[in-house]
């Protein structure tokens, strides 16, 4: 009975949610651009789908809720408990790892960046030349924020100051920039904003909270945040690296 | 039909991540899961909830967007150009207002940036408030998609934009309150998945196609990097004006404590 009444107030949440969104769009359909709609778009589909969205988002948010943050959070605590650090460690990069190599945002623009990086000339027109690169271009983001939530846990068991780690990726980012064929520079900044995807950021929240919470003398507000910020800086180092030395590796790059 | 290769799809996402949590739980911590069966009905509900969602992005929200992308940018709808003349960045306005609106909205239906607004609610005991918090990371995002598209139609690099943005980072997390940083620094990754990195990847890429010199392929990237930043940048200044006003309640707190003491004073030596 208290889910029911909880999912109906989880229901009227989504449906304020999302009225921004259907407002924005039907001012601009009605106001200004004032077209008929194409005919492979049919109003009856376009509000079934949005009774979709706001049905899968109610549901979304409550499983969250139900499952995995409190999944997340005993599983740091007894991490720390248990007082390994290997494993925590491994925990931690697989984690990223996991949650990254079958993001399905990032398969779309490694796809679409090979076709970028082919049309520069870094590597050759071919199937199989794209089809390496965006494969490799994949494991590079999931390694990369794999080490970025490694990092952060790192720091959350230390201590160290989130800001200092950040402004050091920039200053890094910037300079790794000059040195980075012009093609791949905008697929690298792009790469870190795709990574934090609607799984891993509740997950990875979770485990960043749940740490900071078990060790004595951190703070949940000051070190179980971080992490997703890491995670969003790493991608553009190592893509950045990748475009300067690995691209050279990938069979079919030209010489 | 799509809701099934849909449910199929999501299980493959969200599988390897059960199989890490519970190979972890069972293998290294060797403790059973406590509710069992509640975890399990929330991993149900978020599969069952995501699926849902895809599925009505990609019938209603994702061909929406790309069909108003498509018409924004296209010539008959900008201001008609004399013989010759090139295109002044203003004709574009219609765009601008469009990638602030619907980077702001939905940035605000963001299942993620809910999700994280909620855990920073209840940890900060009440000093932050999971609405305005949102309202600071979708204005933050509008603001760098509607640079992202201006970037688009002036055609300068990206490395400019970013290098200003990483400065006014700097500036701001110098300034700001210290506990609000690594939430800050966590809104801007939050804000690009779902719902928000197609539209926004359409409205670039028609844009970038219907302006002459810009090759789609090269100046539709960009715009995520861009609106990944901003946020840090207003989040930090809800911080700043959070910070601010809760000065000035207790400075008014302790004036009315003063001028009530005066009172009663004042009461005493009356009687």
């Amino acid at each position: 009975m208290d889910l029911v009444v909880s999912l109906a107030r989880q229901l009227k949440d989504s449906l304020r949610d999302l009225a921004p969104v259907v407002l924005v769009i039907a001012f601009f359909q009605l106001v200004v651009i004032r077209q008929p709609l194409p005919d492979t778009l049919a109003l009856l589909d376009l509000v079934l789908g949005l009774i979709f969205v706001v049905v899968g988002l109610t549901l979304f948010i409550k499983g969250l809720e139900l499952g995995l943050f409190p999944l997340g959070e005993n599983l740091a605590r007894a991490f720390v408990k248990k007082g390994s650090v290997s494993w925590l460690l491994t925990f931690a990069f697989a984690l990223g790892f996991g949650s990254t190599v079958a993001e399905p945002a990032l398969i779309a623009i490694a796809d679409r960046a090979a076709d970028v990086v082919a049309q520069g000339g870094l590597i050759s027109q071919s199937t199989n030349a794209q089809a390496s690169f965006a494969f490799a271009l994949r494991m590079v983001v999931a390694v990369s924020v794999g080490a970025a939530v490694m990092v952060g846990v790192v720091r959350i068991l230390k201590g160290w100051p989130l800001h200092l780690i950040i402004i050091a990726g920039y200053v890094l980012v910037l300079l790794l920039t000059l040195l980075a064929p012009a093609e791949m520079v905008g697929i690298a900044y792009d790469s870190g904003g795709v990574t934090t995807s609607t799984i891993t950021v509740p997950l990875v929240t979770a485990l960043g909270v749940g740490l900071a919470t078990a060790i004595k003398g951190r703070s949940p507000m000051l070190d179980g945040f971080g992490l997703i910020a890491l995670a969003s800086v790493m991608p553009i180092i190592f893509v950045l690296l990748f475009g300067i030395m690995g691209i050279h590796l990938i069979p079919g790059a030209a010489s | 039909m799509t809701l099934i290769t849909m449910l199929w799809g999501t299980l493959l996402d969200i599988l390897p991540i059960a199989a890490i949590i519970f190979g972890f739980q069972y293998l290294v911590i060797r403790k059973p899961v406590k509710h069992l069966p509640q975890v399990m009905a929330g991993f149900l509900m978020v599969w069952v909830g995501l699926s849902f969602f895809l599925v009505g992005l990609e019938q209603a929200l994702f061909p929406m967007g790309e069909l108003m992308a498509n018409q924004l940018t296209h010539h008959d709808f900008l201001p008609s150009l004399t013989e010759g003349a090139k295109r002044h960045w203003s004709d574009y306005y219609w765009v601008y207002l469009f990638a602030f609106a619907i980077g702001a909205s939905t940035t605000i239906a963001e299942p993620s940036l809910i999700a994280v607004s909620l855990k920073a609610g209840e940890i900060s005991g009440g000093t932050i408030n999971p609405l305005m918090l949102r309202i600071a990371v979708a204005l933050g995002m509008a603001f760098g998609i509607t640079l992202g598209t201006w970037r688009i139609v002036m055609g300068w690099p990206l490395q400019w934009f970013v290098l200003v943005a990483y400065l006014l980072v700097i500036i701001q997390t110098l300034r700001s309150p210290r506990s609000i940083i690594p939430l800050a620094f966590d809104s801007g990754g939050v804000t690009t998945s779902t719902i928000t990195v197609p539209i926004i990847a359409a409205l670039g890429l028609g844009l970038a196609a219907e302006i002459p010199g810009r090759s789609p392929v090269m100046d539709g990237f960009g715009m995520i990097a861009l609106a990944c930043l901003f946020p840090i940048i207003t989040v930090m200044g809800y911080a700043q004006i959070a910070q601010w006003q809760a000065k000035r309640q207790r400075r008014a707190n302790v004036s009315t404590a003063l001028n009530s003491k005066l009172l009663g004073k004042g009461d005493h030596d009356a009687l």
